[in-house]
């Protein structure tokens, strides 16, 4: 494994876009499951270079945001770019540019964590020369040099997920899709892993966008955020200009029940059955 | 590194036409099931329990069964002592064993995580599914060792041809393929693991028993004669036994109907892993 500073992460690639095209773009976009609208006429701008939060609760419709954004799920109605590129029309370019860490934890646990990393080396074509030295510093860049070695059943929550940062990290993504990072975390481990994230931003100009439904992870480490309630966007804005609107003293759990008519905690549905039976088994996982 | 430097290396541009980043189909799907099929080496390496547990049995297949019916003498086989004729069969279907249980895997990979971070990577799905079928190829491979080692204690006259060995297992990676691509193919229909489990019960033992993995088809009833002839299992037996123990085989043609069934399975399971990924 070569020797790299920790911390320093590895940059998105350098690739012929117009500076001004927007990360993600989504226009009018509906998704239903039957006769549940999931996301219902989205719009939606994310900036090259921006952390943009998708803050909601339990069926809000971020995380099938993020599915026909990342091309998991078709793009039936509206429409969904990727710089500038159609995730519908164009879903195999559209991925060479995502890093993409789901809401579970999905590091193999029967592997070491450099054999974790390795795979999408090799997943996402880096040259056979390359591939050490790049599983190195995105192993380096979430600092995790020390347990490359050991297998992942023994890693901790916050090690797992910073794990799959590195994974997500070896294409050189434009855009990091993380949804709900650090769910299930201890405070320590949640820490860890926005630290990093924080550092990949600042360090690289990657963009990041991020579902939770902390707020004060939105609060504190979003530069914008969507307000999203029952599959569409109710405000968008930096926490300031959100919180500013309402009041001098406002926090971001009133301007969601402002927006939303409800607090994150009084999602009518509680959400989707998978979505919470997801969240309970990656907590589960995290002890 | 200094910061802000890219680390990853350049893999083109995103204004690359889609046919030229993907022009070489055969190499993308080549690198792709080398690269699954690495991380199932890898996991057998660091856990051999299944490796052990799994050998158990075919080996009483070869010593309870093989032994005991050696000694009826009510199979004909042309010649051939039963357990001669019998290993080839139970290597066949050791490997459908592991193979037909696969898509249990890909569900508990969707139910992680894994299965979506696998399709948001740069991999067309039938390259996925190859990668998969290869890798459960690569687990029946422990299966070939074990059987072949076991069959030769017990005196089963084996060919010595690295080449015939080799053949050989090739045609169980072929096989255990096309059957972890019918199991992938029923659980992005069935779309849970119980249920999965249930229809894989249900057709295992018709798979096995309508094939000629213990017995020649000619002693089947009619209807089981036509069921063996469209089972894939009977054509990989028979090519097992051609090219293991030198018994009259159609290997080439054994081969040709394996690779179509493994073609038609990556194809179905492809057409059903966006649905088992939603679902």
């Amino acid at each position: 494994m070569t020797s790299r500073s920790e911390g320093a992460p590895p940059g998105p690639q350098s690739r012929d876009l117009p500076a001004e095209t927007p990360a993600v773009a989504c226009h009018g976009l509906t998704h239903r499951f039957g006769d549940h609208v999931a996301v219902d006429n989205l719009d939606l701008e994310v900036r090259p270079g921006e952390v943009f939060g998708l803050l909601g609760p339990n069926g809000a419709g971020k995380t099938t945001t993020i599915r026909i954004l990342t091309t998991l799920l078709p793009c039936a109605r509206g429409a969904a770019e990727v710089f500038g590129l159609d995730v519908a029309a164009r879903p195999l370019e559209v991925r060479r540019l995502l890093g993409y860490v789901p809401q579970q934890l999905s590091a193999d646990a029967n592997l070491t964590g450099w054999e974790n990393v390795m795979l999408y080396t090799r997943l996402y074509d880096v040259p056979r020369r390359q591939r050490r030295q790049v599983a190195g510093e995105a192993l380096a860049a979430m600092g995790l040099t020390g347990a490359a070695d050991r297998i992942v059943r023994g890693y901790s929550g916050g090690m797992i997920r910073r794990l799959e940062l590195a994974q997500a990290l070896v294409s050189g993504p434009r855009l990091l899709v993380l949804d709900e990072p650090t769910i299930g975390l201890d405070p320590i481990g949640r820490s860890e892993v926005w630290q990093r994230v924080d550092a990949l931003r600042r360090d690289s100009g990657m963009t990041v966008l991020v579902t939770t439904h902390y707020m004060d992870e939105a609060d504190q480490l979003c530069d914008r955020l969507a307000l999203m309630h029952q599959g569409s966007v109710r405000a968008v804005g930096s926490p300031a200009e959100l919180k500013a609107a309402l009041g001098p003293d406002a926090t971001l759990e009133g301007v969601f029940r402002h927006f939303a008519g409800g607090g994150l905690g009084d999602d009518d549905g509680g959400g989707e059955y998978r979505a919470v039976r997801s969240t309970r088994r990656t907590a589960g996982r995290l002890g | 590194m200094p910061s802000g430097a890219p680390a990853a290396p350049p893999a083109g541009s995103v204004s690359r036409p889609v046919r030229a980043a993907w022009g070489a189909q055969p190499a993308i799907l080549g690198r792709r099931a080398a690269a699954l099929c690495l991380v199932e080496l890898q996991k057998m390496a660091h856990d051999r329990t299944e490796i052990y547990t799994r050998a158990i049995q075919p080996l009483l297949w070869l010593v309870i069964f093989g032994e005991t019916f050696s000694r009826i003498h009510a199979i004909p086989t042309g010649g051939k002592p039963y357990l001669d004729y019998l290993a080839p069969g139970i290597l066949a279907q050791s490997a459908l064993f592991i193979a037909i249980f696969y898509g249990i895997q890909i569900i508990w990979e969707r139910d992680a995580g894994v299965l979506a971070k696998l399709m948001v990577t740069p991999t067309p799905r039938p390259a996925l599914i190859l990668g998969k079928s290869f890798a459960a190829g690569v687990r029946a491979l422990a299966q070939v060792v074990v059987v072949l080692v076991a069959s030769a204690i017990l005196g089963v006259s084996l060919t010595a041809n690295p080449l015939r060995i080799a053949a050989a297992a090739l045609i169980v990676v072929l096989g255990a393929g096309f059957f972890s691509t019918l199991s992938m193919t029923i659980a992005g229909l069935a779309l849970s693991r119980d249920r999965l489990m249930g229809i894989g019960q249900a057709i295992t033992m018709p798979l096995f028993f309508a094939s000629n993995a213990l017995y020649p088809v000619k002693v089947m009833p009619g209807w089981v004669q036509a069921v063996s002839k469209v089972n894939p299992l009977s054509y990989q037996v028979d090519a097992l036994r051609g090219l293991l123990v030198g018994t009259p085989a159609h290997v080439g043609e054994d081969f040709g109907v394996v690779v179509l069934a493994l073609a038609v399975g990556v194809a179905a399971a492809s057409a059903l892993l966006g649905r088992l990924a939603r679902g």
